[in-house]
């Protein structure tokens, strides 16, 4: 079965911008995909129709077999783990232990399990010694590393992440990155880094104008300047894609 | 982002104060306070022993007074706003040091000023012995309404947010010139603010979007186990009832 299904996806903000005119992909249970595309390609509103947080206007999107429906929501945002761009949108609680504990709690744990679900998800992000602190009061590659644990709390069935490298130091940005690799979830990453796309995704998905406009191979799409520059892309300067 | 200082309140320590449970401490301030409003000015024995009863509580929670009276600066509005009622006051008069104060001036004064004091030790007491965050769950615990005590939970997760988001924009302003001398600039200002409570306005939309993701329902979780033993409650009210025992042996 695929983690996820979407199918001739198109929406309208209210103010009348149409931002996706049809969208169609499929993720095995398993894969890094990597969702690449320029400024204003859709790929933040493509995201937050996965929870349901937006609803299509037109098209489905299917979450491990589940619609999302208005009726189906509980059981999509438990399965679809967000991590939004700025953490500090994303914690929002006095210490870190309770807004890991957040979500979980709303799915009903409490006690001696609860405590369990919680230190397991900090400690899979190595911040367990913060989990008393006030989320303000950490650097902000430890808060993009406990916005992650918040959604591993609650045992998503995919990982999204909205550009999870930005505004990290290329320390914290490798360490994310091995956290990445280290879980055994779906995984689908907004990222405008094309080096830490091929890094983490065998699979890249190009959004562009509102539709996926090419699907492949990471190192495939990469190679393909003429690609890259039709949809506004494009490597770092002294960038050549190491070989395989 | 530094260091919140609406965290220097709380006094972390492990005393008898500090570990009895939030809703206990809560309760017990607020009656407290009632008593100590409720007690005529009259009767200065019995604020003697208020002030005395919360000086036992200190030495429990191991507040050292200074620390104490240096919190309770926030009382001085009340303090001035006392002193000028004796001098500008009505009715029969009195000299006292060859000033001549109004004598029923001089008891509302006294009146403002013992019960502020009373509260606002309390109060000062209630938050060295308590963490913000407990405060807020003991009051989630007390069923106060749910919308209050996440206003206030958000206020504490975001002042250090707004205020880092205030001075960037105060660099972003002086940076390129600008600086408020007189009442002309203050227009540049008041664009300012309004663009601060918009970018607010839409963090908040965002955080709510982030919390319906992890399937917020209108109700914030309560996950710690905060119940209080009869022995904790107890112990908690047994101030409001000593101020009580006062209150009715001065009669
Ligand atoms: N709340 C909104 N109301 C109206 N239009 C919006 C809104 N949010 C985004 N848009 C528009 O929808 C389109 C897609 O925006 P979106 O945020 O999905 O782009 P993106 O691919 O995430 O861009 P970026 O890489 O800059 O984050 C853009 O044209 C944008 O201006
Ligand atoms: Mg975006």
């Amino acid at each position: 079965m695929n983690s996820l299904e979407v199918r001739r996806l198109a929406y309208a903000y209210p103010d009348g911008t149409q931002a996706l005119f049809g969208v169609d992909l499929s993720i095995r249970r398993g894969e890094r995909v990597a969702l690449l595309g320029p400024n204003g390609a859709g790929k933040t509103t493509l995201v937050l129709h996965l929870n349901g947080i937006l609803t299509a206007g037109h098209g489905t999107v299917t979450v491990a077999g589940t619609p999302v429906r208005k009726d189906t929501l509980k059981e999509v945002r438990q399965r679809v783990g967000l991590v939004f761009q700025d953490p500090d949108d994303q914690l929002f609680m006095p210490t870190v232990r309770d807004d890991v504990a957040f979500g979980p709690a709303n799915a009903g744990l409490r006690g001696a399990e609860l405590d369990r679900v919680v230190e397991d998800a900090l400690a899979r992000v190595g911040m367990l010694e913060l989990a008393d602190r006030p989320p303000h009061h950490l650097s902000f590659g430890q808060r993009r590393r406990v916005a992650v644990a918040t959604v591993l709390a609650m045992a998503p069935e995919i990982l999204v992440l909205d550009e999870p490298s930005s505004n990290l130091d290329p320390a914290a940005r490798r360490e994310l990155a091995e956290i990445l690799r280290s879980l055994d979830v779906t995984v689908l990453m907004v990222t405008h880094d094309l080096p830490y796309a091929l890094e983490l995704c065998e699979r890249a998905l190009i959004l562009s104008g509102g539709v996926i406009a090419a699907d492949g191979p990471t190192r495939k799409l990469l190679a393909d300047a003429d690609l890259l520059a039709r949809h506004r892309l494009e490597l770092p300067y002294g960038f050549a894609i190491p070989d395989a | 982002m530094g260091a919140g200082h609406h965290h220097q309140l709380h006094l972390p320590g492990d005393s008898v104060v500090h570990r009895l449970p939030p809703q206990c401490k809560l309760l017990a301030v607020f009656a407290f306070a009632l008593v100590v409003v409720a007690t005529p000015r009259e009767r200065l024995w019995a604020f003697a022993c208020y002030a005395l009863l919360l000086a036992g509580v200190a030495a429990a929670a191991r507040v050292p007074p200074g620390r104490l009276l240096r919190r309770m600066v926030i009382e001085v509005p009340f303090v001035l706003f006392a002193v000028f009622i004796p001098i500008v006051g009505l009715g029969e008069r009195i000299s006292v040091l060859g000033l001549s104060l109004s004598l029923p001036g001089l008891w509302a004064a006294w009146n403002i000023l013992a019960k502020a004091t009373l509260g606002v030790a309390a109060s000062v007491l209630l938050t060295a012995t308590t963490e913000p965050r407990a405060i807020l769950l003991g009051a989630q615990r007390l069923r106060l309404p749910s919308l209050l005590v996440q206003i206030a939970m958000f206020m504490l997760r975001y002042l250090d947010v707004i205020v880092g988001e205030m001075r960037r924009m105060r660099v972003a302003r002086e940076s390129r010139g600008f600086e408020a001398r007189d009442l002309r600039h203050a227009p540049v200002l008041a664009r300012s603010a309004g663009a601060l409570f918009i970018r607010s306005y839409e963090r908040g939309e965002r955080v709510h979007l982030a919390m319906l993701s992890r399937g917020y329902t209108g109700r914030m979780p309560v996950v710690d186990d905060l119940a209080a033993s009869a022995r904790q409650w107890g112990l908690a009210l047994a101030l409001p009832a000593l101020a009580l025992a006062v209150w009715g042996l001065t009669w």
